[in-house]
């Protein structure tokens, strides 16, 4: 199918983007980034917006930088950029392991990181990784700017706490802490696919001494979680003591999987369980960054 | 409402009056009359409308005409040369059955093209595989189209030493 007819603007400020996204207020005005879910959404006419406008003519939008402890990532920063860059894969693991798993080459090309968690598909890989790294959003709109905590961001299928009129700037990341380890485990019908199951864990030690653990989870619920009663039960204890498969057993208990179309809940129940298992394994028997 | 585009498409200007919601597969198509980028899918799954945007590989389905104003488009049609001899990608996909209703090739030429002039070039299996995990073939099985691209990839290699 084709799209509705839309009016198309390309601004190149974010200044007229969001004078833009006011003065169509009632229009159902979208901002475009890298086009990889919503245009899908507008050839099907699931999405039919009636003012278009396009992000992608606005420099200051994308790029990486850093500092004082935190890397920031232009919301216009192209998938492919992300996760091929040095500085993101030394200050944050993670982010590249992830992106392994996401889409493939070409759609990473033109897909964004701001896009990926703006359409906040419920087994998309980043936005639970953002909950794993504590990320902030970086948010403006006409009153000015705010920054969000990824936990309040990211509230359900395809929504997030941003307004109609307001658009993500950037994605602030707090560097990884010396000595901390990562892993990220998936199950996708094809590699590329959106996950069935997805996990990502941090892991941070000190003298022997779980920290703090993160783990999180995509795929099975509306929206991204954190296994936060495993997390509790992990802190404080020795990294020698954990036991991976206790642990995993403690971060489903207390989730509600519900069959879908293609897989039974108890599949992805002990999915979820083998992927954590895995991930806190590989976290433990891996060399700190 | 109407737009004038002007862009380059293998080697060649076209300037046209478009609607926003023309999808560039559509503007390549119909506009420009080159047919051999294909359209199995419109929306982003199957890459048979994989094209050269700017030397960056795109699935045109995914853009409109409008958004590809004052770029450079590579399409299928470019890699042989104007007298019509193939590619030597074009040539390993013939000489190593790299394809058989064709209709994927389009998508997959593109893509590996972009993948053999790129950084990451390599004749490793999974690599290749990957590379061109984004494009779907229903009748080859791809193992032929990874020996074509392995083929290529190994010359590409040797020039660059
Ligand atoms: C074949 C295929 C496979 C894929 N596989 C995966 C996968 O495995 N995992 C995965 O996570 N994704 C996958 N995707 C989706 C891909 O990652 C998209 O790039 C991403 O979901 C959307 O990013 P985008 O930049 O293309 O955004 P767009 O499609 O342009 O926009 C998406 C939504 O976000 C809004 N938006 C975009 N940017 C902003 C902003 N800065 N501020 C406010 N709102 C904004 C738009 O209005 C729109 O509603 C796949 C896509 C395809 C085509
Ligand atoms: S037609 Fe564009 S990806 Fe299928
Ligand atoms: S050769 Fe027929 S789809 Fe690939």
């Amino acid at each position: 199918m084709k799209p509705s007819p839309f009016e198309y603007l390309r601004p190149d400020t974010l200044e007229a983007a969001l004078r833009a996204l006011s003065d169509h207020k009632d229009r159902d005005a979208k901002v475009l980034a890298g086009g990889q879910s919503l245009v899908p959404m507008m050839n099907f006419r699931v999405a039919a917006p009636e003012v278009l406008i396009d992000l992608n003519g606005i420099g200051e939008l994308s790029g990486i930088s850093e500092e004082d402890g935190v890397l920031r990532i232009g919301a216009m920063t192209r998938a492919a950029a992300v996760k091929s860059n040095a500085q993101v894969a030394l200050r944050m693991p993670l982010i590249p392991m992830a992106y392994e798993h996401v889409a493939h080459a070409t759609v990473r090309n033109r897909g964004t990181l701001g896009g990926n968690l703006c359409h906040c598909d419920p087994a998309s890989e980043m936005p639970m990784v953002m909950l794993v790294c504590e990320a902030e959003m970086e948010i403006a709109g006409p009153g000015g700017t705010r920054t969000e905590a990824a936990e309040d961001f990211f509230l359900g299928t395809y929504t997030t706490s941003l307004e109609p009129d307001e658009i993500l700037t950037a994605i602030r990341i707090p560097f990884a802490r010396p000595g901390a380890r990562f892993a990220f485990e998936e199950v996708s019908l094809r590699r590329g696919d959106f996950a069935m199951v997805a996990v990502g864990v941090r892991l941070e030690a000190e003298g022997g001494i779980c920290k703090s653990l993160a783990i999180g989870l995509c795929g099975i619920a509306t929206v991204a979680l954190r296994a936060e009663a495993a997390e509790a039960e992990a802190a404080g204890h020795e990294l020698a003591r954990l036991n991976p498969a206790q642990l995993a057993e403690t971060a489903v208990a207390g989730i509600p999987f519900e069959d879908t179309a293609t897989q039974t809940a108890a599949f992805r129940r002990d999915t979820t369980r083998a992927l954590v298992q895995r991930a806190l394994e590989t976290c433990l028997t891996s060399e700190a960054t | 409402m109407t737009h004038t585009i002007s862009l380059s498409v293998n080697g060649e200007r076209y300037t046209r009056e478009v609607e926003a919601r023309m999808l560039l597969s559509d503007f390549i198509r119909g506009e420009v009359g080159l047919t051999g980028t294909h359209v199995g899918c419109e929306h982003g799954v199957c890459g048979a409308c994989t094209i050269l945007i700017d030397g960056v590989a795109a699935r045109s389905c995914l853009m409109f005409a409008v958004q590809a104003d004052g770029a450079k488009i590579e399409t299928v049609e470019g890699l042989a040369s104007r007298g019509g001899a193939l590619s030597t990608l074009q040539v390993a996909f013939r000489d190593n059955h790299g394809l058989q209703c064709g209709f994927c090739t389009p998508g997959f030429l593109m893509a590996a093209h972009e993948f053999l002039n790129g950084p990451d070039v390599s004749t490793d299996r999974e690599v290749v595989r990957e590379a061109i995990s984004g494009n779907l073939c229903r009748c080859t099985g791809y193992e032929t189209i990874i020996d074509a691209i392995i083929e290529v990839a190994g010359m590409e290699l040797e020039n660059r030493k």
